[in-house]
């Protein structure tokens, strides 16, 4: 029995904003499969006094001092952006028409 | 049926940016209204390869606000991100905390007609801000373009959200008015509204009193005043319950506040937009804090509003009405404790910041934190009127001097020749003269109507140009009169 559809799959790539083509979805839909079952298995371990670990790496409070610190030139801020204006970063129609 | 008939239940959700000099994970500053897109860096504009650094003075803020509104603050808390696309959003995820947050519980208390409120805080929890877009036509829909400001994106945040509790629009507005006035007296956020720094967003549903279950919810934006929030909220309350008794549905939606129109309109929205697949942020690590930090927090708390109204009352002997006028505005209760600093009459000193102090501040529209009285001159004035220097009369042209020039009671007093008359034969010689130019007055005062001495007292307050000590110039009418009966 599969965990994950196909139909899941295209959802989560739309929200992702992917486009995947239909031999792209199968692929998808096998794989992400493959890893639930996987996660099937973890889950049937006994973790009642295991802490959940929150993070990979154990390292906290990594953190720094409220001090301003110098931001890009106005020059250097758009060098990436696909369009500006007046200062400002341009983007197209936020909300789509009917 | 009525809207009486109905219970009204109202959460809300509101954004309070904290007043750190920088953004919560760079060191941009996060100065107000600076040339757009001047504070920002890589790490705020999301490019790929940038690494988040968390602000300890941000921990600290919402530790503290948390400590203000009675949260349990937790030792161990963590960032999620919050998948979304939108345009005021670089990185296409806010950084947010979602099953762990820095503080949980809490209750916020006020008292609306004479009942005392107890608000539950669900949670406080730590995210960075949105930047700021600009449309280039009259609202979004119109728009061809937007222009992004991303200035503001990055500024901490804390996420305040209430329990189901309010249960009025006026209830609703009251609560977010303590809610500002104890962030600010914690020091953690100036919350000002008009500039965005206090936001907020509004749930608000219907049930026939004496049901349990709550009825569907809308949620309302967009509101960006305090006078807005109960407006909006009033007007939603009518509309749910127009639609529940003609039998139609609520749509459990998003809707804007118009507050030109004075009404709410529903926000397109895909179903989707709510699917914000949280997941840990792999960028940052875990904060931990013990609960030695927690305890010198809380111990070096400033004094909240609530104990400020009842130390008013036994230290000063203030009456509650005048205790929770001062105390309902940070900088109103800081002045006056600057004040009795120098003058110990506490009552004078309220009726002062409560008539003619806050006359001038209304009628300036100034901020009393850019009153130009300091309130050392504010005391020695009270001290000249003591001495009898100037009458309570003169008081008021000295201070609205005062207000309006930031000069000293004594020189103003000296440069506009406004000391007080006592001295006895100057008094008495206006007397006579009062006397003599109001014949009919007097015949009347004589022939026992007694009430016309007033009117006389006040001809000669205004001959001596307001100067003379109005006991005096009683005193001395009184006496002049009756030796003419």
């Amino acid at each position: 029995m599969s965990l994950i559809d196909k139909k899941t799959v295209e959802r989560v790539a739309d929200l992702a904003r992917l486009h995947l083509t239909e031999e792209e979805k199968e692929d998808m839909t096998k794989s992400l499969n493959e890893i639930l079952e996987f996660e099937q298995k973890l889950a049937n371990l006994d973790t009642d006094d295991v802490e959940p670990t929150i993070h990979a790496i154990e390292l906290k409070n990594v953190m720094r001092k409220d001090k301003v610190e110098e931001s890009l030139s106005i020059r250097d801020v758009f060098l990436n952006a696909p369009d500006e204006a007046e200062g400002f970063f341009k983007v197209p129609r936020i909300v789509e028409l009917d | 049926m009525p809207l009486e008939d109905y219970t009204i239940v109202i959460g809300l959700e509101v954004h309070a940016e904290l007043m750190t000099e920088t953004k919560l994970f760079c060191g941009c500053s996060t100065s107000f209204g600076s040339e757009a897109n001047s504070q920002v860096c890589p790490v705020c504009l999301g490019l790929p390869g940038t690494l988040p650094v968390l602000n300890e003075k941000a921990v600290e803020y919402a530790v503290k606000a948390g400590l203000a509104l009675n949260s349990d603050i937790s030792l161990l808390s963590k960032f999620d991100r919050k998948n979304y696309f939108y345009p005021d959003l670089p990185k296409a995820y806010q950084v947010s905390q979602y099953d762990l947050p820095i503080c949980l519980g809490g209750h916020v208390d006020f008292i609306v007609n004479g009942e005392k409120k107890v608000i539950g805080i669900t949670r406080v929890h730590l995210e960075e801000e949105a930047g700021k877009s600009v449309h280039s036509g009259a609202t979004i829909t119109d728009s061809e373009f937007s222009l992004e400001d991303y200035n503001r994106c990055g500024i901490p945040l804390i996420e305040i959200v209430s329990e189901p509790d309010l249960r009025s629009p006026e209830e609703a507005r009251i609560y977010l008015e303590t809610l500002r006035n104890i962030l600010r007296y914690a020091g953690v956020s100036d919350c000002k509204m008009e500039e965005g720094s206090l936001r907020c967003d509004a749930n608000i549903s219907l049930m026939p009193k004496g049901a349990t279950k709550f009825g569907t919810r809308t949620e309302i934006k967009n509101m960006n005043s305090f006078r807005s929030v109960q407006r909006a909220l009033e007007y939603e309350a009518k509309r749910h319950a127009e639609l529940l008794d003609r039998g139609e549905k609520i749509i459990q939606e998003t809707r804007t506040w118009d507050e030109a129109s004075g009404v709410t309109e529903a926000m397109r929205s895909k179903e989707e937009a709510h699917d914000y697949r949280y997941f840990p942020e792999p960028d940052l690590v875990p904060i931990v804090l013990t609960n030695e930090f927690v305890n010198d927090l809380k111990d070096n708390l400033p004094e909240m509003p609530v104990a400020k109204y009842h130390r008013y009352i036994t230290e000063y002997g203030l009456p509650e009405y005048d205790a929770d006028l001062i105390t309902a505005n940070k900088d109103m209760a800081d002045y006056f404790e600057e004040v009795i600093k120098h003058y110990k009459d506490a009552k004078v000193v309220a009726n002062w910041l409560m008539g003619e102090f806050m006359r001038l501040v209304n009628e300036q529209e100034v901020d009393i934190t850019e009153v130009k009285v300091k309130p050392k001159h504010l005391a020695e004035m009270f001290a000249l009127q003591d001495k009898g220097v100037i009458s309570s009369k003169i008081a008021k042209t000295v201070f609205e001097e005062m207000f309006n020039t930031g000069k000293d009671p004594a020189t103003i007093v000296k440069e506009k020749g406004l000391v007080q008359i006592t001295d006895a034969s100057e008094i008495e010689k206006i007397v006579e003269e009062v006397i003599k130019t109001n014949p009919d007055p007097v015949a009347e005062y004589l022939s026992g109507k007694e009430k016309v001495l007033g009117f006389l007292v006040g001809q000669v307050m205004k001959l001596s140009r307001g100067k003379a000590n109005p006991q005096m110039a009683n005193e001395f009418l009184k006496k002049a009169l009756d030796q003419l009966k």
